[in-house]
């Protein structure tokens, strides 16, 4: 072949190498088994779900004034409003903690899994368009946006540590568990990012094909806030009932979270039961994810 | 040469209609199908793909057992009618949807490049969409580095690499684009008409490119409309037609196939029900168009005929037809309209013969477009009915003087003009 540009490509594959003689790389075929979620896929492109992350990230925060601020004011004002109405109005209880920290210690990781959720239920009929032009394991994308939520959850975590140290200035009686706010805050943070993966790429499999869902998720959200311990304590709750709200896989989460920082009992037993509902909620989510990213273009 | 792509008897299902109405139902029926081990009840009233006659059934394959091999370092062209499941085949082979049954092996990454500048983000610098695209397309962030400075001396647009690309015009858009793509170290590549984009000389450049690509002993698919490019990149050629493979050969047997059979052919075209792109008020309504004789080749200059069976719907006395030519690739050649001589009165059905005098065609494969109506270009006209995509014929070299004829080269156009007179002053 005449070749006018020289060889360009300095690595080009040998034509009698033997892995390329008898052994095929890719089997594309009507049906997989449940089992093979290709992972290791999602491995080899992991300087795509930097990237990803790095894109949304710039994209957000291009032409607006105050940038990453939105952050802060956003859960600023939505803990005014909880602290003036449930806790100033409702007179409900904050386990003797001050108003302001309780809620703040509540909505910063409630936003973080809330995000998580919403964003991720909206990956294939989003990239609707990306997703019907190339191949690359459709994971990458939720992945990308529970981890560039983590931004969004660090500002606002900082927010939280200013009051908190406001208020342990001023002498309030507050007993973190220091010796754990470094192992547990990571941990609470990996596991609602896995129960918002789990959960929204479930939704976002099933909306593919009804639509449905897309509505269903716009105020289940925050309906499910209030069947979680956010703006009340679990003590709050009548013993009996407890276990409906422990049925929930955010409210030991929250609680820890609360409790690390705050003081309090640690609810080591519901956290290891949520752990346990997120990982086959993951696990599950996976599953149905991988099942329709082969073919949820015929659909969408 | 070791096969690269093996292709083994794909199909694809495709459910039309508006998606969501009776799916649930569907699947329902589908799943208890499969509950009690019986084959999918749907699978089995697909029809086949022709996208101009409208079926019984809901379900159309847009493939029906397609295989073929690719050998490394070989190109393929793929062609077909617009419809024929060209982009159902690369969507499968570049895993953006599966086959409803048959298997695809292949060795190496497959690099597909379905559209140019997928992913692309408008704000972001040309430089950031460069490792960004690359990464979408499979390459790692290390391998983008390492290419980066070939891609941008590539694209031409080294000035603009720091500024967004909501700010670029959309040639240099398509140009950082395709170089990204051309830099993929995929051991197979799929193009799927990127060339229609950009202007004449990096078409070239990117025509030169895919050929490099080929030399370096890598495979490349590639789906055009342009026989043309087809011509010059491609060693092997397969045709498709109504979503089976229809052809499979070289480069140049694939297009004359295309170009001579390819087309819903025989002498008779029965087109009282065809779909028209156009309705008119069907006053007159063309039934069938036909070639009298055994084959529709004629040697150039010689008067094509073929015969109309019109019938009217109202009282239109007179009409004309009028019929416009196209090359096989779809360009129109030219238009003609007929004398207002047709007689035609209510409820009545009419055969009428046209003879195609002096047309200047060079040799080629054509195909015509077919109206009835009234008036014409210079007084105005209006058309009762339009039928296209009928009537393929072929004009040939004419036997006596075949050493003028046949030298017709394609790039000279579809019309061999009269003559000119050439007056040499001292």
């Amino acid at each position: 072949m005449p070749s006018s540009l020289q060889s360009l490509d300095p690595r080009p594959p040998s034509p009698d190498s033997p892995a390329l003689e008898d052994h095929w790389s890719l089997t594309i075929k009507p049906h997989t088994k449940w089992w093979d979620l290709r992972l290791a896929d999602v491995w080899n492109y992991r300087d795509l779900l930097w990237l990803f992350v790095r894109r949304d990230f710039v994209s957000v925060y291009k032409q607006t004034v105050l940038g990453p601020l939105w952050f802060f004011i956003q859960p600023l004002l939505t803990t005014l409003v909880f602290t003036i109405i449930f806790s100033s109005v409702a007179k409900m209880s904050t386990d003797g903690h001050p108003a302001m920290l309780f809620y703040l210690a509540g909505t910063t990781p409630w936003n973080y899994f809330a995000t998580c959720l919403t964003k991720t239920s909206n990956t294939f009929v989003q990239n609707a368009s990306i997703f019907g032009k190339v191949y690359f394991p459709r994971l990458i994308v939720p992945l990308s946006i529970v981890s560039s939520t983590i931004i969004q959850f660090g500002i606002q975590f900082l927010l939280f540590l200013g009051f908190l140290a406001y208020f342990l200035i001023i002498g309030t009686d507050i007993n973190p568990h220091w010796g754990l706010i470094v192992i547990l805050t990571p941990a609470l943070i990996l596991l609602m990012a896995a129960l918002g993966l789990g959960a929204g790429i479930i939704v976002s499999s099933l909306t593919t094909k009804y639509r449905d869902f897309t509505f269903l998720i716009a105020f289940g959200v925050q309906l499910m806030m209030y069947a979680t311990p956010v703006i009340f304590p679990m003590s709050s709750i009548p013993e009996k009932w407890r276990w409906i709200i422990q049925l929930n896989p955010m409210s030991a989460p929250i609680e820890a979270f609360r409790a690390v920082f705050l003081g309090g009992p640690i609810p080591w037993s519901s956290l290891g039961i949520s752990t346990a509902m997120t990982a086959a909620l993951l696990l599950v989510g996976v599953i149905i994810f991988n099942k329709v990213e082969k073919s949820f273009m015929d659909t969408v | 040469m070791s096969t690269v792509i093996s292709v083994e008897n794909v199909s694809k299902l495709y459910r039309l209609g508006e998606i969501g109405t009776g799916s649930l139902s569907h699947d329902v029926n589908r799943w208890w199908h499969k509950v009690r081990g019986k084959e999918d009840p749907y699978l089995k009233i697909g029809q086949s793909n022709d996208r101009t006659s409208t079926g019984g059934s809901d379900y159309v394959y847009a493939l029906k057992d397609v295989s073929f091999e690719v050998k490394q370092g070989e190109v393929l062209g793929i062609i077909g009618r617009n419809g024929a499941g060209k982009s159902t085949l690369l969507k499968i082979l570049s895993r953006v949807t599966t086959p409803t049954t048959g298997e695809i092996k292949a060795k190496g990454r497959i690099a597909s490049l379905l559209e140019v500048g997928t992913g692309f983000h408008p704000e972001l610098s040309g430089r950031d969409n460069i490792y960004l695209n690359g990464a979408i397309l499979g390459m790692r962030k290390h391998e983008i580095a390492r290419k980066f400075d070939e891609i941008v001396e590539f694209s031409g647009c080294d000035r603009y690499i720091d500024t967004p690309v909501k700010r670029y015009s959309s040639g240099m858009y398509v140009r950082l684009a395709f170089a990204v793509a051309a830099h993929l170290e995929s051991e197979i590549l799929i193009v799927d008409e990127v060339l229609a984009v950009g202007d004449a000389e990096f078409q070239q450049k990117c025509l030169g490119k895919m050929r490099d690509v080929a030399g370096q002993g890598r495979s490349i698919l590639f789906v055009s409309h342009n026989m043309g490019a087809v011509l010059q990149l491609t060693t092997s050629g397969i045709v498709l037609a109504d979503g089976r493979l229809a052809f499979s050969g070289s480069a140049e047997d694939a297009v004359d196939y295309y170009s001579s059979k390819c087309r819903p052919d025989g002498m008779l075209y029965e087109v009282e029900h065809k779909k028209r792109a156009w309705t008119g008020s069907q006053a007159v309504k063309i039934i069938s168009l036909s070639f009298p004789g055994t084959s529709p080749i004629f040697a150039h200059g010689e008067t094509i005929v073929f015969s109309a069976k019109l019938r009217a719907q109202t009282n239109v006395n007179p009409c004309r037809l009028s019929l416009t030519v196209f090359k096989s690739d779809g360009t129109p050649v030219g238009s003609c309209f007929g004398e207002e001589c047709i007689p035609i009165k209510n409820r009545e059905t009419l055969h009428a013969e046209v003879r195609m005098k002096n047309f200047p065609l060079a040799p080629g494969y054509y195909y015509m477009g077919v109206a009835v109506g009234r008036g014409n270009h210079l007084d105005g006209n209006v058309d009762f009915d339009v039928v296209m995509d009928v009537l393929n014929f072929e004009v040939q070299a004419p036997m006596s003087s075949e050493n003028t004829s046949s030298s017709w080269s394609h790039g000279w156009g579809s019309i061999i003009f009269p003559t000119i007179e050439t007056i040499p002053h001292s």
